[in-house]
């Protein structure tokens, strides 16, 4: 089942989305120009092929379904997300994985501004953040929980892993990166350390899965060092404003 | 009636721009289509556009876009400028009736030089004339209200929809090579005709999608050098310190756009020592012109394209380039809307301006 998104009003959108996903497992877009929320709470079994470039608040809570984006998204992918799967084959805009709770989120290329803001996990519910190339500024920001992945595929050499205020707030989680990186962008009170045989285990298993989405090479990617980034305190801002 | 957290209005004000290098003209139906995809980011109470190359049989006239409230105002508005000015031709801006925008001023134009005689006795330049003249108006005589001043350009706006703003003014009427659009999502500030973007003084327009949390500090620093703030807003001062920093300072385009945002202290602290010194000059010198986000600008001229955003990255704005054309929207959708195919797309960062100078011929007349 193929619906022709075009022009069409978000809203007729989503509502035949969430019509034909009552009677299907999967529902493929074409032609999508904008539309926002596409793949919101969509639940656990159900698959949403786009086509184009979705909106805002794509996959916005989404709740356990698989949304794959052939194009580039925009601002807010995966906004709450309480599970599930993303793939996006090719960069995203701003705040990519706001406030996730649980999922995965792969992204081949690049993420925009302020990736994997307050991502948080709890228990046995822990997001994860792949990016295949680098991410903008503000990457992790106030992060509580769950992990980032930042590859470093195909940067040209004035390109950086990551930009300003890396991890600035960050509380909890990790984030780990393949090869080089801008120390001068990270943000005080971050530490920098080698992975243990249990986080080796946990990467191996998010880059097997980028490789099998993308086309990559394991050993390739693998064949670099990589580096965990973790905030030394829980209260990075306990002193901002009174000295204690 | 709804209550607060009953309704959700999901928007947040779109800009769009396109420019061609080269100077090749594109027609207003393109920069409509990029803008109107963008629909639910405004709210209908305000729209508008910039054309930059419209009015090449009058390149060498200033072009005055006016609104006037009543016919007392347009007739005490055209006395001054018939005294002060030399006015080729004076004309009502063609407009196709269409009912989503709603009564407004009636909108006149004029082609005009400055007076000869008055001006070498004002003992000001042709700008800054034509500058204290437009003030003059849009601060003394009531209900005439001048919106649009440059050289072979124009600004359209009113309060609506952005797309229904462009068929109103009919836009597919006019072709530009740089043209900018903004949807406007007014929150603190009435929707008005004037209120509307773009915000113009001579050849600078202002696109604006977020709010100038430093206005105040910036409003009183400009209006030491004679602007005045006159359009219940916060956008128009970016356009004054724009123009003050480039035609009164003789800031090149892209110092300019370092002045207004200029990094955080303790990222100077850690530059190179050049650029450290350079930053710290700038934040000096012009503290009082360091403008503070959230925003995403864009800044049209005669002399090409400028897209900033603030320090923090608090508003989206995606680039793209096609060929001698540069794209700029608040959402990549609305690029690709009328590229389907770049030859790159990014994301603006918040301490790179981006600067797309037009490259036209002498004959061109318009570039400097």
């Amino acid at each position: 089942m193929t619906i022709e998104a075009g022009l069409m009003r978000y809203e007729k959108l989503n509502e035949m989305i969430k019509d034909e996903l009552q009677r299907k497992n999967k529902v493929v877009i074409s032609n999508v120009n904008g539309q926002r929320y596409l793949g919101c709470a969509v639940d656990e079994g159900k698959t949403l092929e786009l086509h184009g470039t979705p909106g805002n608040d794509m996959a916005c809570y989404l709740n356990g379904g698989k949304v794959e984006v052939f194009g580039n998204c925009q601002d807010a992918v995966g906004n709450t997300m309480n599970g599930g799967l993303i793939i996006v084959h090719g960069h995203s805009g701003d705040a990519m994985g706001y406030g996730m709770r649980d999922g995965q989120i792969y992204i081949q290329k690049n993420v925009a501004c302020r990736g994997g803001i307050h991502m948080k996990e709890f228990e046995n519910m822990k997001p994860v953040l792949v990016i295949g190339k680098n991410a903008g500024s503000f990457l992790g920001e106030y992060m509580a929980g769950g992990t980032i992945v930042l590859l470093g595929l195909g940067l040209k050499r004035n390109e950086k892993l990551f930009g300003t205020h890396c991890a600035s707030g960050m509380h909890g989680g990790k984030i780990f990166v393949r090869g080089s990186f801008p120390k001068e962008n990270l943000s005080p009170n971050i530490k920098v350390s080698s992975l243990t045989d249990e986080d080796m285990k946990e990467l191996s298993s998010y880059v097997k899965k980028y490789c099998r989405f993308f086309g990559e090479d394991y050993s390739d990617i693998m064949s670099k060092p990589f580096k965990k980034l973790s905030p030394a305190t829980s209260r990075p801002y306990a002193n901002l404003y009174t000295p204690n | 009636m709804l209550k607060e957290g009953q309704v959700r209005i999901p928007s947040g004000c779109a800009i769009a721009a396109i420019i061609d290098k080269k100077g090749e003209r594109i027609n207003g139906s393109e920069i409509i289509k990029s803008i109107a995809l963008m629909h639910d980011r405004s709210n209908g109470l305000g729209g508008g556009f910039a054309a930059y190359g419209i009015y090449p049989e009058h390149a060498n006239d200033y072009a005055f876009h006016v609104f006037y409230d009543s016919a007392q105002s347009r007739k005490e508005c055209e006395d001054f400028l018939f005294k002060h000015f030399n006015v080729d031709v004076s004309e009502k801006i063609p407009t196709r009736k269409t009912e989503k925008i709603g009564l407004g001023p009636d909108i006149w134009r004029y082609f005009a030089l400055p007076n000869k005689v008055r001006m070498s006795e004002s003992r000001l330049d042709e700008e800054e004339y034509t500058a204290q003249c437009v003030t003059h108006i849009n601060t003394s005589i009531d209900g005439a209200f001048v919106f649009s001043s440059g050289k072979n350009m124009g600004c359209f706006k009113a309060v609506g929809y952005p797309e229904d703003v462009g068929e109103f003014y009919m836009l597919d009427q006019y072709e530009a090579y740089l043209w900018t659009a903004h949807g406007r999502f007014p929150t603190n500030t009435p929707g008005w005709w004037g209120g509307a973007h773009p915000f113009n003084i001579l050849d600078w327009s202002i696109v604006h999608n977020g709010e100038i949390s430093s206005y105040d500090a910036n409003r009183r620093y400009i209006e030491q050098f004679g602007y005045k703030c006159t359009n219940q807003t916060d956008t128009e001062v970016i356009t004054y310190l724009f123009d003050h920093l480039i035609r009164h300072h003789g800031l090149p385009i892209d110092v300019a756009a370092d002045v207004l945002t200029a990094p955080e202290w303790d990222e100077i602290d850690n530059m190179p020592a050049e650029k450290k010194e350079y930053f710290t000059n700038l934040r000096a010198i012009y503290s009082g012109a360091l403008v503070n986000g959230p925003f995403s600008v864009i800044l049209g001229s005669n002399k090409g394209l400028l897209a900033i955003n603030d320090r923090l990255k608090l508003r989206s704005l995606t680039a793209a380039v096609k060929g001698n054309r540069a794209y700029f929207a608040s959402e990549e959708s609305a690029i690709r809307i009328v590229c389907p195919d770049p030859d790159e797309v990014w994301s603006v960062s918040g301490s790179e301006p981006v600067f797309i100078p037009l490259e036209l011929d002498e004959k061109e007349g318009s570039a400097k």
